[in-house]
């Protein structure tokens, strides 16, 4: 059982290849646990100096963290090996044992969950969220569907708070992420960096994933500063990647 | 010699409600057995074909109430093939036809057809309350005739069964002269229902205390609904998602506020967290929350809906709560008794936002109440139950399930032989059990040590040899449901002790080491049980080889010999 477990894990290692050039914190031993977290990197984590990193970090299940990873259907991290299932052990008939009623249920709802997020959440209804930026000494409210792009929500948070200092996130700012030098500057410098909380409450780094489906999960919007923003960084670093 | 007139100990028997205490009575002479039967109003058959209809009507004919179980527990996942059996027809046929003044009906895991519900509608004038659970075989068109029929209906209760939607208007059949219903769940049926007879309906039974709505009643009608009945004691929500800035939102948060005998809540089939506040008001009181069916909220709107709830004494949750959640729920719900965590993400395999042992274990530092437990984990330690087992010795139900099946301990490796053990220790009322995860024999010789309560035992994936299973039939000397799957229990622990089996009411063995030789044994020597095969699939032969592994076998004591409705695919030994 451990041992199909391990082997799984190693194989996944050798598909994605990503580990060498993800930049991460590095914390001693934080290795397995970043690596677990490819595609979702929690806010939490990367912030916090995992001062929890204790064996519980360890014995954690990788490759279902990692499979779970994979399988999100938010997760848009290119794999070279998508179809990737996972081990037979989740397979097994009438395991969890849950009634098949129960089970019918939340495959219903799963479905239209899902289905609300490709299409920006369901329903004709606004989507406000509240913007906080650092420092900032109030906080705003935007409505996401009063916009049709990151282009213009960018436009329209930076004449929001253009009395702080929001440098280079504007016209250009998301876009910016393509180029990796530009990114490493705005992440040294002091510069601030849009960031949003979804639906599963993970901190993300806005842009990644097509508007539509920004909008159906975005639930908060946070313009943090570049330094702080450094562990959401690398999901952006790989569909650079996977896109050039 | 007895000394009292029937009527004195009819009188005293009134008190008695359980029916242990009714059992234990009647045994104690002829007299008292003649007074407790004619007396008897409330049935209890755990296992339908243990008995059959014409005992019950020549032993009980008074009888008002019958509770009725069907199909094995582990058919709930699918381990029990379709047509089974467990069939409710021919009971209602026979207290029909002897003029039982049936007035409440309950049953589990049984095949109800449209049939019975119109014979059942139709051939007890004083019919009350029908709570089916779990069942199926029926449709809309049943309730149709349950509603249009049942005058003095007090009570229908439909839990998580599967009904097939003809797309009727069942509610609409209650009669305008229907004013007693008292209790009304439809939460598991999938289809419309028609809004403007609900509401009329909940406007004319002013005693309406319980309402379960399905997924199909949308928010605006909740709010007209709770105007005409704030007096409701437990409330399942349908759809709750609306706007929430608008008008209808902001009238329902009003006749929410209004509903302040509300002790229980449920629902939220369909949810927009950002209507729940709506509820904040009355978490106050609540007693009850069930939020297992509403995968859509979010932890962190979770917690702040617990927040509120200070004098819960049952929580049913999603593992999307996570562990810090239910340390929220640790520090906030100092009353709790029961609680279940189920996992939201079944298709995947694994736990999306799963909780883990630290959750478990900050649930029972903050909740010393607790009682009884369900919980789907993604990992568990033999440290954590060994905390969870000294900070709760009053577990009666203790059911964890791990899953990954055969976990070992997350933190040592090591079987959680250890943990389990110390929960059969330490409590000592404990009366049912289910072990996951990485198990040895050991942990079967603690139960058989320690667990001298217990009564229902669930194990899947467990054990290394005939011991484990001989030191519980051995040991648990109370032992009434024994069900095993996939372990590697064989025809020695089987027949060691055959005697046992006519104590418990039954004994479940799936994917284990017993051969149809031991079986056949088995059978032979017991003349009052049924030793059930359940051939799926495969070539049925004619005889097979007495070598040849048993895939399923279900057994039950019981009174009247093999059942006349097995299907082909089940051999009664």
């Amino acid at each position: 059982m451990v041992d199909t477990m391990l082997n799984y894990e190693e194989g996944m290692c050798k598909k994605l290849g990503f580990e060498e050039t993800e930049l991460r914190l590095g914390l001693p031993g934080a290795g397995e646990k970043s690596n677990a977290n490819y595609g979702k990197r929690g806010f939490e984590e990367t912030v916090d100096l995992k001062l929890n990193l204790s064996t519980k970090d360890v014995g954690l299940d990788q490759s279902d963290l990692k499979e779970k990873n994979l399988n999100k259907e938010k997760n848009l991290l290119p794999c070279p090996n998508d179809s990737v299932k996972p081990p037979a052990k989740a397979q097994v008939v009438g395991w969890p044992p849950v009634r098949s009623f129960r089970k019918n249920v939340m495959a219903v709802q799963k479905a239209s969950d899902s289905e609300e997020t490709d299409k920006g959440a369901g329903g004709g209804a606004a989507a406000f969220v509240k913007v906080s930026m650092d420092g900032a000494p109030y906080l705003r409210k935007v409505d996401l569907k009063m916009y049709k792009s990151y282009q213009e929500l960018s436009d329209a948070l930076g004449k929001m708070f253009s009395s702080f200092t929001i440098g280079k996130c504007d016209s250009q700012g998301m876009m910016d992420f393509m180029n990796e030098s530009k990114l490493m500057d705005l992440l040294n410098g002091s510069d601030y960096v849009p960031t949003y909380e979804d639906k599963d409450g993970d901190w993300m780094l806005v842009g990644d994933v097509p508007w539509e489906m920004f909008v159906g999960s975005c639930k908060r919007l946070r313009i943090m500063k570049g330094t702080e923003a450094k562990g959401l960084a690398p999901r952006a670093m790989e569909k650079c990647k996977s896109r050039s | 010699m007895n000394y009292f007139p029937e009527e004195v100990l009819e009188h005293v028997f009134d008190f008695l409600t359980s029916h242990r205490d009714r059992n234990a009575v009647s045994l104690v002479c002829k007299s008292w057995y003649s007074v407790e039967r004619f007396s008897r109003e409330k049935v209890f058959i755990g296992n339908c074909y243990a008995v059959n209809p014409e005992r019950l009507i020549a032993r009980f004919p008074r009888v008002r109430s019958l509770t009725l179980k069907g199909k094995p527990h582990f058919a709930d996942f699918n381990l029990v093939p379709h047509d089974w059996g467990g069939y409710v027809y021919p009971w209602i046929e026979a207290m029909a036809k002897s003029g039982i003044n049936l007035e409440e009906l309950r049953l589990k895991r049984m095949v109800v057809s449209d049939e019975s519900l119109e014979l059942l509608a139709k051939s007890f004038p004083n019919f009350k309350s029908l709570v089916l659970v779990s069942c199926e075989g029926f449709t809309t068109d049943g309730l149709a005739a349950i509603a249009s029929n049942c005058r003095f209906l007090r009570e229908l209760d439909l839990q998580e069964n599967e009904v097939d939607d003809r797309k009727g208007q069942w509610l609409s059949c209650f009669p305008d002269t229907c004013t007693s219903l008292v209790s009304l769940n439809f939460a598991c049926l999938k289809g419309e229902v028609n809004v403007a007879a609900l509401e009329r309906l909940v406007a004319r039974c002013r005693n309406l205390r319980s309402l379960r709505l399905n997924h199909a009643v949308p928010l605006d009608a909740l709010q007209k609904i709770l105007v005409q009945a704030p007096q409701l004691n437990d409330l399942g929500t349908g759809s709750f998602l609306h706007d929430p800035d608008s008008e209808a939102y902001c009238k329902l948060k009003n006749a929410i506020k209004k509903c302040k005998s509300i002790r229980s809540l449920s629902g939220f089939l369909d949810v927009n967290t950002r209507c729940l506040p709506a509820v904040y008001p009355i978490c106050t009181n609540l007693t009850s929350l069930n939020l297992s069916y509403a995968p859509g909220i979010y932890s962190s709107e979770l917690i702040k809906l617990i927040c509120h709830c200070k004098k819960l004494e049952r929580l049913w949750i999603l593992d999307t709560i996570g562990d810090k959640g239910l340390g929220v729920v640790a520090s906030t719900c100092k009353e709790l008794q029961e609680l279940r965590v189920f996992p939201s993400d079944l298709y995947d395999g694994v736990g999306n936002a799963a909780v883990t042992e630290e959750g478990l274990v900050a649930i029972s530092a903050g909740c010393p109440k607790l009682n009884s437990l369900l919980y789907f984990c993604q990992q568990m330690t033999n440290a954590a139950l060994i905390t969870v087992a000294k900070n709760c010795p009053n577990f009666i139900r203790f059911r964890l399930c791990t899953l990954d099946p055969t976990i070992p301990d997350a933190v040592t490796n090591q079987p959680l032989d250890e943990g389990f053990g110390a929960i059969v220790q330490s409590c000592k009322g404990l009366k049912r059990l289910s072990v996951s995860g990485l198990l040895t024999d050991q942990v079967f010789l603690y139960i058989g040590m320690y667990a001298e309560q217990l009564e229902m035992l669930s194990i899947a994936f467990a054990g290394d040899s005939d011991k484990g299973m001989l030191y519980v039939l051995n040991g648990c000397k109370k032992l009434k449901k024994l069900e095993i799957r996939d372990s590697p229990f064989g025809n020695v622990a089987l027949l060691a002790d055959v005697g046992k089996y006519e104590t418990m009411r039954s004994l479940w063995m799936s994917s284990c080491e017993v051969t149809y030789g031991a079986c056949k044994t088995l059978a032979e020597k017991m003349p009052r049980l049924n030793v059930e095969i359940i051939n799926e699939g495969e070539q049925i032969e004619a005889s097979p080889d007495d070598r040849h592994r048993v895939e399923k076998m279900y057994l039950y004591r019981t009174l009247v010999g093999p059942r006349r409705d097995a299907p082909e695919f089940v051999w009664t030994l």
